[in-house]
């Protein structure tokens, strides 16, 4: 409103800062779970039995088809991040538009797991294995959902024709969370389904 | 450097302050006008939150509860606590005067991300807001909310921990434009030595923000979900531990006294060299030492549980560390001292308030071994001396600076100059009544007045009357402070463009500023404290 534009003159140090921006952002992520990672190291110490009886009424296979489909939409996302740095906006579109699938079948299988212990009277407050659970997958689909908004602002920005093989940063970056989205999951995965 | 006399410096129509309306402040991007919309916010909760404090003291004034029942004055402590804490003290230097002078020491036209900047205000705003929701059942826990009782109390604990999840998201993202803004986005020579004292305290102040911010979000969405699902972490119940929550909740709290006090320290190195008119001495001690308080504000904190039952061992590991934050703090202290030792010492109303600055917190800092020693811990925890202890560094320490810096830059944010009569009135009242009100109070807790109490034993009647009398001379004095303010805004005398004759990048821009800070990006060729030297 001021006369203000917040691009800066030089597009390199532009994207230098978005990325540094982005990177650090991503370190406060690591910290927010880093209390909930915390909080399982603890308990586990704490109550070895509990953990080893409770992570066996998780679904194995649920969960590693989850794997499977978060690992492939990382992939997606970085052929699209490659396609638009070739100027290929088209074929960001399609690739990103793929992740936000995956992303969706992700949180869809995540719903019948949910539901699934809901009906056997697993809550998050049935026990601190289960809350845990709970608490630390609930916190990544959270993460799931606001990157698929965050991978469909792209898309939206490239059909308006905004990106292209000289200004790609709001892909890149996207891309960036969604990765750290992917990690975080590789590690609750084993965490939570395989540690017995 | 000489910038002073420039006709096209000094207060050109208003600079950044030109346009008019509220859509222009509301929707603006420029990091003047955010850090200005801070002030007055952070500045408002200031006054509410004394407000509270001057009731607290009223009820005081008599053994017995008098003129509120204990659960009034269990809220009014909390929303004292809560607010001077988290909506003053965190946000006033760093969001205010960090968001409107950062850019202007680095030479740079705005922050990183503008955008992000206006945004992370807007959900400042958000998160108060959410606060004031909560007041529909008034918290009582204290400011620390410590588990059992804040997940069970019937207050409205859960909004309140989502109204400071958002503030801690805004902190956040103040921290991390300023790191990108001072990696990016200094001017052409200001290389990191040349940066002033002020950009490193805020460097520092960011990385904790950044780092520590996130785990007090995930404790209060823990504490959340304790309330809402019963997840139990907190619930010796359920297999949990209440000290968990203790240990998450000061794994933020002990690093952000240091979001406190270190931008206060910045503002305190700027101004000592200005009237002292003497380069500072210890440039880089003083620079590092910044980083050295933020690495070991994260080992320590366990200091605030000494009487939690940890371990011995854990209580003696966290007091051993906790004597390691007193060496960089005194490096700066020193350094100080040095660079006043046969300056050309003038006592404009800034340089009171920093000199006040470091005999408060000299008092604070020299009251803190005796805390994070574990032998007197155990005998003052929760007493009154606890609470003039952190009353002479938060209060004495950051506030001050606070105070030295809005006098300081006053005539470069506004454009106009300031009664300094008054405001060394002002001064003489704040000084006065600030040691009357808390150095009472060491007494008290030395012995043995507990605190959170509205009743006391007759015995300490006499240091509490005591401390009210100065807490009302300490409010009359911020009064005098902010009429001051109010009267320089409507009626000071135009200011130059460098009245104080100061070295450092903003005082080349003009008073006011311009939207885009400065015609030319500046040249930087050499650090901003030669004062002494010919050509200063």
């Amino acid at each position: 409103m001021s006369g203000h534009s917040d691009e800066h003159a030089d597009p390199a140090v532009a994207f230098e800062s978005a990325k540094l921006g982005v990177w650090t952002f991503l370190a406060t992520e690591v910290l927010l779970f880093g209390a909930l990672f915390t909080a399982y190291t603890i308990f586990r110490m704490k109550y070895p039995e509990l953990f080893r009886v409770e992570h066996a009424k998780l679904d194995r296979v649920l969960g590693a088809v989850n794997t499977v489909v978060l690992i492939t939409s990382s992939f997606t996302v970085v052929l699209g991040v490659d396609a638009i740095k070739r100027g290929k906006a088209r074929m960001l579109e399609v690739c990103f538009g793929a992740t936000i699938l995956l992303a969706a079948v992700f949180l869809c299988v995540k719903y019948v797991e949910y539901s699934a212990k809901f009906h056997h009277g697993l809550y998050p407050g049935t026990n601190l294995f289960f809350s845990l659970y709970f608490m630390m997958t609930g916190l990544h689909g959270i993460h799931v959902l606001l990157g698929m908004g965050l991978l469909s602002y792209v898309i939206v920005l490239s059909r308006r024709g905004r990106l292209s093989a000289s200004y790609y940063t709001p892909a890149e970056m996207s891309g960036l969370y969604w990765h750290f989205v992917d990690l975080v999951w590789i590690y609750l995965f084993p965490l939570l389904y395989l540690l017995g | 450097m000489e910038a002073i006399g420039r006709p096209e410096a000094g207060g050109n129509g208003g600079g950044y302050l030109a346009e008019r309306g509220w859509r222009s402040w509301a929707f603006t991007l420029d990091h003047k006008r955010i850090g200005a919309m801070y002030l007055w916010t952070t500045i408002f909760f200031f006054l509410v939150g004394g407000v509270f404090a001057l009731l607290l003291r009223l009820e005081l004034l008599s053994p017995q509860t008098r003129y509120f029942s204990n659960h009034a004055y269990n809220v009014f402590f909390t929303l004292h606590g809560s607010m001077m804490i988290f909506l003053f003290i965190i946000p006033a230097i760093p969001s205010g005067l960090g968001n409107f002078f950062i850019p202007l020491h680095l030479g740079a036209r705005d922050v990183a991300f503008p955008r992000l900047n206006l945004a992370s205000y807007w959900v400042f705003v958000a998160g108060f807001l959410v606060i004031i929701g909560s007041l529909v059942a008034p918290m009582d826990t204290g400011w620390t909310f410590y588990t059992p009782y804040s997940a069970k109390s019937a207050a409205a604990v859960t909004t309140l921990s989502l109204g400071l999840f958002l503030i801690g998201l805004s902190s956040i993202l103040t921290g991390l434009n300023f790191i990108v803004t001072i990696h990016k986005l200094r001017a052409p020579g200001m290389t990191w030595h040349r940066m002033p004292l002020f950009l490193w305290s805020m460097y520092a102040t960011s990385i904790i923000q950044v780092i520590a911010t996130p785990v007090v979000g995930v404790t209060f969405l823990l504490l959340a979900a304790e309330r809402l699902l019963g997840v139990g972490f907190y619930d010796p119940a359920k297999g949990g531990d209440p000290v968990l929550f203790q240990h998450f909740f000061w794994f933020y709290s002990h690093p952000v006294v240091y979001v406190m006090i270190l931008p206060a320290m910045g503002i305190i190195s700027e101004v000592i060299p200005v009237f002292s008119r003497k380069p500072i001495f210890g440039y880089k001690a003083i620079a590092y030492s910044s980083l050295a308080i933020a690495f070991l504000g994260f080992l320590v904190w366990g200091h605030h549980m000494f009487t939690s039952g940890m371990s011995p061992l854990a209580n003696a590991i966290f007091s051993f560390l906790t004597f390691f934050v007193a060496v960089p703090t005194a490096v700066k202290v020193f350094n100080w001292i040095a660079t006043l030792y046969k300056g050309s010492i003038t006592f404009e109303s800034p340089m009171l308030y920093a000199l006040t600055f470091i005999f408060l917190f000299a008092v604070g800092g020299l009251t803190g071994p005796f805390l994070g020693a574990l032998a007197t811990n155990v005998q003052l925890h929760d007493t009154y001396f606890v609470v003039a202890h952190f009353h002479y560094t938060m209060m004495g320490g950051t506030v001050m600076g606070f105070f030295a810096g809005l006098h300081y830059w006053f005539p470069k944010m506004t454009g106009k100059m300031l009664n300094e009569k008054v405001a060394r009135l002002a001064w003489a009242l704040v000084f006065v009544g600030f040691n009357v009100t808390f150095f009472t109070m060491f007494i008290a807790g030395t012995r043995g007045m507990p605190r959170r109490y509205a009743e006391y034993l007759p015995k300490f009647h006499t240091e509490n009357v005591i401390s009210t009398i100065g807490s009302v001379v300490l409010a009359v004095g911020i009064l005098v402070m902010c009429w001051n303010f109010f009267q320089g805004l409507r009626k000071g005398g135009p200011a130059p463009a460098n009245p104080w004759r100061a070295l450092s990048l903003e005082w080349k821009a003009a008073s006011p500023p311009d939207t885009e800070n400065f015609h030319e990006i500046p040249i930087v060729t050499e650090w901003p404290y030669g004062y002494g030297t010919p050509k200063a």
